[in-house]
């Protein structure tokens, strides 16, 4: 059981500055994410964690003890890889004894954490096999079983579920979540999908051109984002925003925009109040936008076009135009709406989000 | 069709010839296997049937041992690596006769450069006659053997190398094994089918080498060099007996069809291991 932290964090490869200053606890027993697009620098942090990558400057700890100089095996680590890194000559079961066979462990030993393992993931049956006799999902399962088998401090996970279907991916994301609940290791996961990133993680790092953008419970990035990226990143389908000015109007502020003009409620309008006058991108979740009734405050409300009609058997997803602005509205299955309509919309005022136009952090 | 114009028909007329009692300007006559009765009783051709394994079996294993460690050093990254590959193969494309006539001058007892340099270290006193002494000739012959064979070697096991994915590595250094560990448990068990092929190629082209023995010794000092196909040439073209030397190139068959058959089987078993 081990916490893991990094401090100031940096890796450069040649003259590309690819994880920058990044810092960061990770608890002990925690199932950490690491989400962002391609090439924002959570792999490469991933593979400083586990020793694969030299640390250009930082430092990084796995329990009391600073890893900076310590090779991999010392860690006490064991890492799930993207494409599985199965050993494609040994059967599952030597696949999964060779990192205890190099640790010199007693055969019995061996054996018995195999089995353990086997029974945990259901491969009891594929022991004999060689990995190119497996489906995905087996050598996924393969893969987790060689590095439960290590018992070691810290898990670390390289987008393990990315070469399954998406229906496997599903269930083996369940499989994971119950699997940490199980075996209570320190974990961390690297991913660019957000879903797995908000289902599975504990906390999410979501990163963006090596920086880390923002660190919090899923639910935490999800309603207080704290910035642009994430608020577009987090979600699905994901945040509008659309680009408006910040105005008075009669003595509260709106957001305006050619054709749309916004009320800003409460603690929002306080903060907006300061920016009046500068650009700003307006953002709310498809499903905070519905149509408009009676009950709706006319400053909340207004009228779009609708453009595509997405039907999705659970919800309705309407593209929509609302002056200059594109829009995408989640709304019940049971609504009959058809391209072309002209529709009055009302959006919830307490999930407004505002982020300022230069800097992209949130107001 | 082609396969028997080109194959097939040589093929069986070697063995025809080798039946008979064939010399230049004498077509002969049927004489059944008293060619092959001869050639057994013949100290040379012993001699030569030596050579030939000594010669094949030795060079095998310097070409993959030095071949291995060129492929390894080759497949990390370093500046210039494109340049040092193609560099490694330049023994391989000199033709070898070409080749052989510049090592023939290096080993040449009056003009030799490494007596030269030898004799400036101080190692030596006196010259070697590295051609001229029976094991010394064949310690030459088996050098420039080794020298050039390796290069084909190292590209071919580099490509097969590259094959092997950086993960595995990656996921056995994490699992604990150090790095000859990690070439014994993953590397070499992963470049097992490409280097078996490599050596059945190697063996077949060793065993039946000619060029490089013919140009740099005849098969001398006193016939300590031969091998197969320089035996076989001086007794069929040289001495002009037609039928012992078709009989001394047949010889060879039976050792190599073994041999192939033997790897393959093995290729075969560790391919579907």
């Amino acid at each position: 059981m081990a916490e893991v932290s990094l401090h100031k964090l940096n890796k450069k490869f040649d003259t590309t500055h690819v994880v920058k200053d990044v810092d960061l606890q990770i608890r002990d027993k925690e199932f950490m994410v690491f989400v962002g697009p391609s090439g924002c620098g959570k792999t490469t942090t991933l593979r400083m964690i586990a020793g694969l990558e030299a640390i250009t400057s930082g430092e990084i700890r796995i329990g009391n003890t600073v890893v900076n100089e310590v090779p991999p095996m010392d860690r006490d680590i064991a890492m799930v890889f993207q494409n599985y890194a199965l050993y494609p000559h040994m059967s599952v079961a030597s696949n999964m004894a060779f990192g205890l066979k190099m640790r010199k462990f007693e055969k019995a030993e061996i054996e018995k954490r195999i089995n353990n393992a086997a029974s945990i993931l259901g491969i009891e049956s594929l022991l004999h096999r060689k990995p190119r006799q497996l489906s995905g999902g087996q050598r996924q399962r393969v893969a987790l079983g060689r590095a439960i088998v290590r018992d070691p401090a810290v898990f670390l996970f390289d987008e393990p579920l990315s070469n399954l279907d998406a229906k496997l991916r599903v269930q083996m994301r369940v499989e994971l979540k119950k699997l940490h609940e199980r075996l209570a290791v320190t974990s961390v996961y690297v991913t660019h999908d957000q879903v797995e990133a908000m289902t599975l993680g504990d906390r999410v790092v979501v990163m963006k051109d090596g920086v880390v953008q923002q660190v919090g419970e899923p639910l935490e990035l999800y309603n207080t984002p704290a910035n642009r990226f994430v608020a577009g990143f987090i979600g699905s389908p994901a945040m509008n925003f659309a680009d408006v000015t910040l105005v008075e109007n009669g003595g509260s502020p709106v957001a305006e925009a050619p054709g749309l003009r916004i009320g800003l409620p409460g603690a929002l309008a306080t903060r907006a109040r300061a920016k009046t006058g500068r650009k700003a991108s307006l953002g709310i979740r498809p499903e905070d936008i519905h149509i408009a009734t009676a009950a709706d405050a006319p400053e909340y409300c207004f009228e779009a076009e609708v453009e595509v009609v997405e039907q999705l058997g659970s919800e309705i997803l309407l593209d929509m135009r609302a002056g200059g602005a594109l829009m995408v509205a989640s709304v019940e299955p049971t609504l009959r709406v058809r391209a072309h309509d002209k529709l009055k919309m009302a959006l919830k005022p307490e999930r407004l989000h505002l982020f300022d136009a230069e800097t992209e952090a949130a107001i | 069709m082609l396969l028997g114009l080109f194959i097939a028909y040589p093929f069986f007329e070697g063995v025809k010839l080798s039946l008979s009692s064939a010399r230049v300007g004498d077509p002969g006559h049927f004489v059944g296997l008293k060619n092959f009765h001869k050639i057994w009783n013949d100290s040379i051709f012993h001699t030569t049937m030596w050579n030939t394994f000594w010669y094949t079996g030795v060079t095998t294993v310097f070409k993959l041992a030095l071949g291995l460690w060129l492929a390894i050093l080759l497949n990390r990254h370093f500046r210039g690596k494109a340049l040092v590959r193609a560099f490694i193969l330049l023994p391989f494309i000199i033709p070898t006769v070409l080749s052989t006539f510049a090592w023939k001058w290096m080993f040449d007892p009056t003009f030799s450069v490494i007596n030269w340099t030898l004799f400036q270290l101080g190692i030596i006193t006196t010259r070697i006659n590295w051609l001229g002494d029976p094991d010394l000739a064949m310690t030459s012959i088996i050098v420039i053997n080794i020298w050039r064979g390796v290069p084909f070697f190292a590209i071919t096991l580099l490509a097969g190398l590259q094959t092997i994915s950086p993960e595995l590595h990656e996921a056995a250094a994490i699992d604990g094994a150090r790095p000859w560990q990690r070439f014994w448990h993953v590397t070499w068990p992963l470049l097992m089918p490409v280097t078996l092929v490599v050596v059945l190629f190697s063996v077949i082209q060793t065993f039946a080498d000619f060029q490089l023995v013919y140009v740099m010794t005849g098969g001398g000092p006193a016939n300590a060099t031969h091998l197969f196909a320089t035996y076989a040439y001086q007794l069929g073209i040289g001495t002009g007996l037609l039928a012992e030397g078709a009989a001394i190139s047949l010889a060879m068959f039976p050792f190599l069809f073994i041999i192939v058959v033997v790897q393959l089987l093995y290729i075969r078993r560790v391919e579907t291991r």
